[in-house]
């Protein structure tokens, strides 16, 4: 996890926490600590999926990445240089290499601006193209190269679909030409049909342009077929983090294997199995003391109220937060040496 | 045959056609819906937006808006022809017969009062009509006679010579109400259901909020529960908990439940037979296992193959062409055949019939009129 | 590709938001006579001066002064002078100037004032407020508290100040009249780009790189000036009505400038013995700031998502 080499993103302890603020001269009186440590790394070409229930703050996450909020501590990296501390003007370089593309496809358009002026728009900031011509050529290519056709390029956004939409704000992603997208549940609005089609096309551009993602959702079905490496959150931080066939196929994190299990299948022969996880996901302002997870863990003990489990590579590159290898078949569990 | 299934389907839509005059045209939203729901029986209506889903669940509890024309067809909830109620009478239907259960319960639940007074609200609006239940309900509670304590046995006597024509008093009412009410509370395994009377909508949570919902849905006793995207917003370890209320209510009360949803995963989980839709029709109905296992039509097989499946190493799906249409021109003859791959000569130019191809499977579609 | 096609029609086209609403003119009559004596009323002014001659309102004439030949109304009043020669009919004033066509010419004075006022208002209340609003910190503070001094000064009594310090000139009266105005659309400006900058896509432009002053000038304040406008439209007829009520309290460059409120200024001595004087120029003020008035409640309804289809 921690190789310098070949990692395009990487963060370490990252946190980001919310003043709750109130009374007298409204100081902060508690933090939402919606990040709270997160040690990430993605390496060049490949996609890491983001995984977590509401509020587990893998959006929050993807935000203070790109640096749309600053980070209340720990570091961020981009291709080996520090960016969590930069000031507007010095991120501007980062910001073409790094993009981002959001859930709501209705919202993240602006309704006057017409589909062109919004793909030129990137390349206008960053001077990636010099003339009106380069810059409209560039913009017929990347408009055919997310499936749709030229004359797309006049119209504004309430003329399309959600699904196309969605497109228009993957090219204007791909405008600056970025080596980096983090894409924030890029298609939990849209319906089931266009989700596939989308999908597909995530992919395709990730192979022929030669990309690397970060892929937010809540979705462990989508996420399973998109992502390479799979990190779940819960409450701020990661949890479990492996290549995304070991984590499907042998969770070792509890919660992974309480979210792995409520989620249905499509196939009614497999019906009647999904486990219930009991309880509510604890308030990020109230976080429970040592490892967050216990107070719904099946197999928690006192040690886990009174320190906060390391994370642990438990076999190659699979990492956990949790002191014990946990047989959930058998329901033993084996204390891991730190 | 059952007996519950020899007893006559609870809901028969036929033919039910709706149009919405809105601005920029009329929407033709339904295209002639036919759909029966049988006692006891759990059917999930499935599609993806603009299907005509949620209309349908709004035309048969009979809340469609101003705008929209029921051109033609019937609904028929336990014998009664909906379309010729007034609506006085399609009120009192939604107070005893149908109860819906919404997607987003933060919306549907009013936030300046508190759980308790929301419920209570549903049955004092019209005592006399649930006034019966209420009785039986607490006789119930109190057991059958000479095993119970003392103090109690006064109370059955009150309660029988209610139930014989007695008049109680508001306070009673209010009283066997609020009895009532927490025992459905504690029906969809709420908690501490005394606490959470008082309580206000923002102090719940997600999942607490939809089995106040649902608490609401059943206080009616309904015939027909009709619960549209109930568990959409909800994260998927919520989901499932409320899921699985559903299955063990289902053993508990006497009612149908139709599930609308676009997620064929819950529905897989929970119902008994499932029928598709798309763009205002209802395109195949069949048992869930013969529906996932043989779809027929062309767009259920599509949407089928185009879902991720947690349980699946895949990594590329097959994705329909092409996307919804816009119902304000929808396509002429079958409404899927500009994204269908087996569309042939015929398709632009007749609308399919549902028809049974096997014991049980209906499809729409020309590949099968045969 | 034909799908798309059948699916674009005039009601969902680009222009849809112009012709809804000119159906909703078409529904409610009450704005569409609003907007029909707004355009009335610029028509006018633009036109006044082929109408009449712009040195108009500079001759005196002696023997035609506060007379009334128009055979269609009778005032009923003793000794209505006699005009002899041509028909004046609105009559004419102190200085025997036909009031028909003084009107004419004070039209377009009022309205250009009103129109300089407002727009310079919009203009520095947009960018003031927009600015306050998407730095927030110590430049809102500064800009907020700058307003609310403005806005702490009775405009009349500031304006009056203003006009005996500095002259009674035109442009000074402009600018009097400005400076009570502006705090409100820096106000409005304000709220309107505070909500809007929490727009999701707004942070997306942040997050492709776009620098502040791209985002606000160039995405915010376009989607945010619909409000600003309509209450610019309806402001017109309110700032006529202050500039005539300054006029009309004697702040006038000369007695016989055209400007409406400074003709019922002249037409209040005798409005017993020549009412008209009074009459039509207060009547012509009235229509007009109604009709301005109307038009923005109209805009307003148009287009307030809550109302709409």
């Amino acid at each position: 996890m921690v190789s310098e080499t070949g990692n395009l993103l990487e963060t370490k302890d990252l946190m980001k926490w919310f003043p709750q603020r109130g009374g007298f001269l409204n100081r902060a009186q508690s933090y939402l600590r919606a990040v709270d440590g997160v040690s990430l790394t993605v390496r060049r070409g490949e996609t890491v999926g983001l995984v977590g229930e509401s509020g587990c703050g893998k959006t929050t996450l993807g935000r203070t990445i790109m640096r749309l909020t600053d980070p209340s501590g720990g570091s961020v990296k981009f291709e080996g240089k520090e960016i969590s501390r930069l000031r507007r003007g010095a991120l501007k370089p980062f910001r073409r290499k790094m993009q981002m593309v959001f859930q709501d496809p209705y919202a993240s358009l602006d309704p006057r601006q017409n589909v062109r002026s919004a793909i030129v728009e990137p390349m206008r900031i960053h001077g990636i193209t010099r003339s009106k011509k380069e810059s409209n050529e560039f913009a017929e290519d990347l408009i055919d190269k997310v499936g749709l056709n030229p004359d797309h390029l006049s119209r504004f956004p309430h003329e399309f679909s959600g699904g196309q939409r969605q497109r228009i704000a993957v090219a204007i992603a791909l405008a600056a030409r970025p080596s980096f997208l983090v894409l924030d549940e890029p298609t939990s609005s849209l319906d089931v049909s266009v989700q596939a089609q989308v999908l597909t096309l995530l992919q395709d551009l990730k192979q022929n342009l030669g990309l690397t993602y970060l892929f937010i959702s809540h979705n462990l079905a989508v996420i399973r077929q998109m992502c390479d490496r799979t990190a779940v959150m819960y409450l701020g931080r990661v949890v479990e983090y492996a290549p995304t066939g070991m984590l499907f196929e042998n969770p070792k994190h509890p919660y992974t294997v309480a979210l792995l299990s409520s989620v249905p299948i499509p196939d009614p022969r497999k019906r009647g199995q999904l486990a219930v996880l009991s309880g509510d996901v604890p308030n990020a302002v109230n976080i429970p003391s040592g490892c967050r997870f216990r107070t719904r863990c099946g197999f928690a003990t006192d040690r886990c109220s009174s320190a906060s489990p390391p994370l642990v590579e438990i076999e190659k590159d699979h990492w956990i937060e949790c002191f014990y290898d946990i047989d959930f078949g058998r329901r033993s569990k084996t204390e891991l040496a730190s | 045959m059952t007996a519950r299934e020899e007893a006559g389907p609870i809901l028969k839509i036929s033919d039910l056609r709706v149009t919405f005059h809105t601005y920029a045209g009329d929407v033709k939203a339904l295209n002639g819906v036919d759909l029966t729901v049988r006692k006891g029986e759990v059917l999930g209506l499935v599609g993806e937006s603009g299907c005509g889903k949620s209309v349908t669940s709004l035309a048969v509890a009979g809340l469609l808006p101003p705008n929209a024309e029921l051109e033609s067809g019937t609904i028929t909830l336990a014998g009664a022809d909906i379309l010729k109620m007034s609506r006085e009478e399609i009120r009192q239907k939604r107070l005893t017969d149908i109860a819906m259960v919404f997607q987003d319960p933060m919306t549907y639940l009013n936030p300046v009062l508190t759980v308790g007074s929301q419920l209570l609200e549903i049955i004092t609006q019209e005592p006399k009509l649930f006034l019966p239940a209420l009785v039986r309900h607490r006789l119930e509670e109190i057991g059958p006679e000479g095993k119970e304590a003392p103090a109690l046995a006064a109370e059955r006597e009150r309660l029988l010579s209610i139930s014989r024509g007695g008049r109680p008093g508001r306070k009673e009412v209010e009283r066997l109400a609020r009895q009532y009410v927490v025992s459905t509370l504690r029906q969809v395994r709420l908690p501490d259901p005394e606490k959470v009377l008082d309580m206000y909508p923002f102090e719940l949570s997600g999942g607490m909020r939809q089995r106040v919902m649902i608490a609401m849905a059943l206080v009616r006793r309904p015939k027909l529960l009709l619960a549209d995207e109930m568990t959409t917003a909800l994260d998927v370890t919520v989901q499932a908990q409320i899921l699985q209320l559903l299955r063990e209510l289902r053993k508990e009360i006497d009612a149908s439940i139709v599930l609308i949803t676009h997620d064929l995963a819950v529905v897989a989980e929970v119902c008994d037979r499932v029928a598709v839709m798309y763009a205002g029709n209802i395109v195949e109905l069949a048992g869930v296992e013969e529906l996932y296992s043989d779809p027929l039509h062309p767009y259920t097989k599509g949407l089928l193959a185009s879902i991720p499946r947690v349980d699946s190493a895949r990594t590329r799906q097959v994705s329909i062409g092409g996307s919804v249409p816009n119902l304000l021109f929808p396509p002429s003859g079958c409404r899927f055949h500009p994204r269908c791959p087996k569309a042939f000569g015929k398709c632009p130019q007749v609308k399919p019939p549902l028809v049974e191809v096997k014991p049980g499977h209906l499809v729409a579609c020309l590949l099968y009129e045969e | 590709m034909a799908e798309e096609a059948r699916n674009r029609n005039s009601r969902t086209g680009r222009w849809a938001d112009v012709r809804y609403m000119l159906h909703l003119f078409r529904q409610n009559p009450i704005v569409l006579a609003g907007a029909v004596i707004s355009a009335a009323s610029v028509i006018i002014a633009l036109m006044s001066g082929l109408l009449v001659s712009s040195t108009y309102w500079n001759h005196i004439t002696p023997g035609a002064s506060l007379c009334w030949n128009n055979q269609l109304i009778d005032w009923h009043i003793a000794n209505v002078f006699n005009c002899g020669g041509p028909v004046y009919p609105l009559g004419t004033d102190l200085y025997g100037r036909g009031l028909l066509q003084m009107i004419i010419v004070a039209i377009p004075v009022d309205l250009q004032i009103a129109f300089e006022v407002v727009a310079s208002a919009m203009i520095i209340g947009t960018v003031l407020g927009g600015v306050a609003a998407y730095m927030g910190g110590v430049v809102d503070e500064i800009i907020l508290r700058a307003t609310d001094i403005f806005l702490a000064v009775p405009g009349i009594l500031l304006a009056i100040v203003l006009l005996v310090v500095l002259g009674r000139t035109i442009p000074v009266l402009t600018t009097a009249v400005l400076i009570t105005w502006w705090p409100f659309y820096v106000r409005l400006a304000r709220s309107q780009v505070l909500s809007e900058k929490e727009k999701l896509y707004v942070e997306r432009l942040k997050a492709t790189g776009a620098s502040g002053p791209r985002i606000l000038f160039r995405h915010i304040i376009p989607n945010t000036i619909y409000p600003i406008l309509i209450q610019g439209t309806l402001d017109i007829g309110a700032v006529i009505l202050t500039v005539s009520a300054l006029m009309f309290i004697g702040l006038t460059p000369d007695p016989k400038y055209p400007e409406l409120g400074n003709l019922a200024k002249q037409g209040i001595q005798y409005i017993f013995t020549a009412p008209w004087m009074i009459l039509f120029p207060g009547l012509t003020l009235l229509i007009i700031s109604v009709g301005f008035n109307l038009l923005g409640d109209g805009i307003r309804d148009v287009f307030d998502p809550r109302l709409r289809r």
